[in-house]
């Protein structure tokens, strides 16, 4: 899903971030957002809603709507969509609300 | 209606049209028809055949006998509503802008489409201009039959092989 | 705590031209910006701008950027930039609460200028909050910024500018962009960029707009459906549309609650977008010293953002003591120029709203 050629802007080849999704180790690039290197894996649900557990994924995608929860190194409610990815991150789908930090 | 589907009607398109006698030379065809605040189709013409004014709202006048078809107003419109046409015997040549890659190579048949984008006849690229000057909205000249003058508009994107 | 002699809030277009101005009359500037890099909307912009060349014209966002940036090149440690950095808390004393890296830490400021922008709006309709139903900004970030395709077939919802223009730059990376449906009975954006994507051979349907999307986990297909002319859809005309995407363009909100956080009056005014900052000409609100442009003032482009940036520069640093050459003849030229971009049928929802804004300042 990732954009090789564009007739405006240039995408050079960047170097592979692995991080690990609910166990799996898959590959980001330099750049990316938790948010930009799921969706380029083919991962599209981000989260669970609280309730009905219905599926959800980011919309807004600059930090404004918080659909893209997930819990990211054990801390829940992380923005993944302005979230710079790191090597090594693990990040999981949020299932219902997070807890406090440090409880 | 262009106002509810983006399609200008024949006579709008003609309207905009120099004579066939003007023709004969390449002459630039500018297709920007509602009042937009806008006027790098002025400020860009080495000429000065196209008036905006005072007013950057008004629509651009251009001054065919002014006019040499050069093709810069082409692609400084942010629009992409400017075309260039040139009659020369039984075919017409048309200086089209282009945002896409790969851009078609120099020679090659390409799909010709017309303000529907329903594909109306098969056009040759003659060249391609896209350099620095052109700023990524790459010049297409692409020939087509004749009698397409007022229908061709435009070149179906070519697929990226993927 | 730290003090500052003017933070801007947000560094896009408005935000980085009131910072120019400020610095060019010799002031302290700090640019503070919740992203990881300075340039707010202007970072995804890839079309070629209107207007005149004072904003630019015919120049494409990216670089538009650049030049802006570029700008600010000169004034050494007068400037200061804080990306990364969220304005979390606006206090009624000037005080502002930010957040960077998890460390909260405060500025007092003798001026602020929010230039925070705005944020979409969402459509209600069934299963809107399925992954794959994205904002059409969204999807212009995750293209333009990220480099991803968002899908391979998109519904666009939605014919202002922002969906005409998206629209197009998706099929410039590559994705289908299967049909764009209106609500209304006309095109709300330029015909120009209508006509382009037309004659690319996307379908505009006018008093046309989505009924549900469908999926398990994510969008798989849309359900559209025609509106009588009270907005209400027919039954019986539903089609499905084989999408993985449903881009949604229906409008942008001013992100007013820093101003409202610190006193500021806001006001519902409809043609502005919504809840808007009241007020004066040159952009100073209801508290002393602090002002709002661009976006988040009243809904419009990026070239009018610029140009109302440069008059509240102006008039925020001569409200600091500053001194500004040519001033009143300089916010004069820029006014026009406003006047000017807003003059044509484009601008008559901005102008209308202007004159209500003016009535309840």
């Amino acid at each position: 899903m990732r954009i090789t050629r564009h007739p405006i802007l240039q995408f050079p080849k960047k170097d592979p971030v692995p991080f690990f999704y609910n166990g799996e180790k898959l590959y980001g690039i330099e750049g990316d957002t938790i948010a930009s290197a799921l969706h380029a894996n083919g991962v599209k649900k981000l989260s669970e809603s609280i309730n009905l557990k219905r599926p959800r994924g980011f919309y807004c995608a600059i930090g404004n709507c918080a659909s893209c929860d997930m819990e990211v190194d054990g801390k829940t409610n992380v923005r993944t969509c302005i979230t710079p990815l790191k090597a090594g991150m693990e990040v999981k789908t949020q299932k219902g609300k997070g807890r406090l930090h440090g409880n | 209606m262009i106002e509810r589907d983006g399609i200008a009607s024949e006579n709008m398109v003609k309207a905009e049209f120099p004579t066939k006698e003007e023709l004969q030379k390449p002459k630039a065809v500018i297709e920007c028809y509602k009042r937009i605040p806008c006027n790098p189709c002025e400020t860009s013409c080495p000429f000065d055949a196209i008036t905006v004014g005072e007013d950057i709202n008004e629509r651009p006048v251009i001054d065919f006998d002014k006019c040499t078809g050069c093709g810069i107003c082409v692609y400084n419109c942010p629009g992409l509503a400017i075309t260039v046409f040139q009659l020369q015997d039984d075919e017409v040549l048309m200086k089209i802008p282009y945002e896409f890659q790969p851009l078609p190579e120099e020679g090659t048949e390409v799909n010709v489409v017309n303000r529907a984008g329903e594909r109306i006849t098969k056009g040759t690229v003659h060249k391609v201009q896209a350099g620095k000057r052109q700023n990524k909205t790459a010049l297409l000249h692409v020939s087509v039959p004749a009698e397409h003058l007022y229908e061709a508009i435009t070149i179906e994107v070519i697929p990226h092989e993927e | 705590m730290v003090t500052r002699e003017c933070v801007v809030v947000g560094g896009g277009p408005a935000g980085l031209t009131a910072a120019k101005e400020l610095l060019e009359a010799g002031a302290q500037v700090t640019i503070v910006d919740r992203n990881e890099r300075l340039g707010g909307q202007l970072t995804k912009q890839t079309h070629m701008f209107f207007g005149s060349e004072k904003q630019y014209a015919s120049h494409r966002g990216i670089d538009i950027l650049e030049y802006l940036v570029q700008d600010l090149g000169t004034y050494g440690d007068r400037l200061e930039i804080l990306t990364n950095t969220t304005v979390v808390a606006f206090y009624q004393d000037k005080v502002l609460g930010c957040l960077k890296d998890e460390k909260y830490f405060k500025i007092k400021a003798e001026s602020v200028i929010i230039a925070t922008g705005a944020s979409e709006k969402a459509l209600p309709f069934e299963n809107n909050d399925l992954p794959g139903v994205y904002a059409a900004g969204a999807v212009q970030t995750l293209m333009n910024e990220y480099g991803i395709k968002p899908g391979r077939k998109v519904l666009m919802v939605g014919s202002g500018n922002i969906g005409l223009i998206v629209a197009y730059q998706l099929l410039q990376a590559g994705v289908e962009v299967k049909a764009l449906v209106e609500a209304a009975d006309r095109i709300g954006g330029y015909l120009v960029h209508a006509s382009k994507i037309r004659r690319l051979g996307v379908p505009i349907l006018p008093r046309t707009s989505i009924k549900r999307a469908e999926g398990k986990d994510a969008v798989e297909a849309a359900e559209i459906w025609s509106l009588d002319e009270n907005w209400q859809g027919i039954p019986g005309t539903e089609k499905t549309i084989d999408v993985d995407t449903i881009c949604i363009a229906v409008g942008l909100s001013p992100l007013t609650e820093l101003l409202q956080q610190a006193g500021g009056r806001v006001e519902y005014v409809r043609e502005l977008g919504g809840n808007v900052p009241l007020l004066d000409e040159n952009y100073r609100t209801s508290v002393e010293k602090i002002y709002a442009c661009g976006d988040v003032a009243n809904i419009e482009e990026a070239s009018s953002a610029m140009v109302e940036g440069r008059i509240t520069g102006i008039t925020a640093a001569q409200d600091l003591g500053h001194e500004v050459e040519n001033a009143a003849f300089r916010i004069k030229a820029l006014q026009h120029e406003l006047h000017d971009l807003r003059a044509g049928p484009p601008g008559e929802k901005v102008r209308q709203g202007l004159k209500k804004r003016e009535v309840l300042a």
